[in-house]
């Protein structure tokens, strides 16, 4: 299976590379942008092939290390 | 005394750091792989600055999870001083051993410079050499400084008298902050008092021939401390 795992700043929290990435979408003429955050994407390759315990573990990753929830939340999506 | 330094693949000041806690305590330090899993009886724990695993996923979050640190874990709960500095800091909260988060600096820059701390606690194992409100110089060098924590974290931090360092100008008085830190903080300590995260590198300033002493007194109060 895979897993496709967003992880992002939660709201509130200050992204100084979104404000910048904003900054230069508008010296490119970009009008209109109101904002932008800036977060990551992973994918992972499991073994696992029942959908449920595939979830619980990438949950547990996520939790144990690829987000940390002080500061950021994560989704996930699990798919064949 | 004993003390380790824990050597992290990307670590830099580890060295540094070595130096500085022969000067003070006249024994050389440990150096300790981040693969071993097992630390010898020691009284003092270094996590140095550096760039380990290259600050991939966030800074330190790679060698919170490295084998050794369920070692450090377990050691700091039971007591032992540890010292974090930089990314040493940075490690320190990804372990969750301190509170709060560190994020890239709020002006994007990598910020190498000496600034200007005043010393808020003096009475930890730290930095009881220091008086209380003394300003000191020392460096800082990172990409990611800047402390983050919920307000209410940060109240308990002020409350409890766990803010170890806080950036200022020349005066004490409140300054421009290198990284954007909340409330000014350059170091924490654990509610315990026996772990100390700080963003500055006293091991920089132990020596007046590498350009200053105020970073000594840490080693030296540590020495005297736990000898």
């Amino acid at each position: 299976m895979k897993a496709r795992i967003h992880i992002t700043l939660k709201t509130g929290v200050l992204d100084p590379q979104g404000k910048a990435i904003a900054n230069s979408l508008g010296n490119l003429g970009f009008q209109g942008v109101d904002g932008v955050r800036q977060g990551k994407y992973l994918e992972i390759d499991l073994a696992e092939t029942d959908p449920e315990k595939a979830r619980a573990d990438v949950d547990a990753m996520c939790e144990g290390l690829l987000a940390n929830l002080v500061i950021e939340d994560y989704a996930v999506e699990v798919s064949e | 005394m004993t003390a380790a330094v824990i050597v992290f693949p990307g670590s830099n000041c580890d060295r540094d750091a070595a130096v500085a806690i022969e000067r003070a305590m006249s024994k050389a330090p440990l150096m300790v792989w981040h693969r071993e899993t097992h630390l010898p009886d020691v009284d003092l724990i270094i996590l140095p600055g550096g760039f380990s695993y290259g600050d991939y996923l966030r800074a330190g979050a790679l060698a919170a999870r490295s084998p050794i640190m369920k070692e450090v874990v377990a050691r700091a709960e039971a007591g032992v001083a540890v010292l974090g500095i930089c990314n040493g800091f940075q490690i320190l909260t990804e372990s969750g051993l301190l509170p709060g988060a560190i994020l890239r600096n709020a002006g994007l820059h990598f910020v190498c410079r000496t600034v200007a701390l005043r010393v808020e606690n003096n009475r930890s194992r730290f930095t009881e050499q220091y008086a209380l409100n003394e300003v000191v110089h020392i460096p800082v060098a990172h990409h990611d400084g800047n402390f983050r924590a919920a307000p209410e974290t940060l109240n308990r931090l002020e409350g409890e008298g766990l803010v170890a360092f806080r950036y200022c100008d020349d005066d004490g008085d409140p300054g421009d902050s290198p990284n954007g830190a909340a409330r000014n903080i350059a170091g924490i300590l654990n509610d315990a008092g026996n772990v100390l995260g700080m963003m500055p590198h006293p091991e920089r300033v132990a020596d007046a021939r590498l350009g200053g002493t105020d970073g000594a007194k840490m080693f030296d109060g540590l020495a005297k401390v736990l000898a």
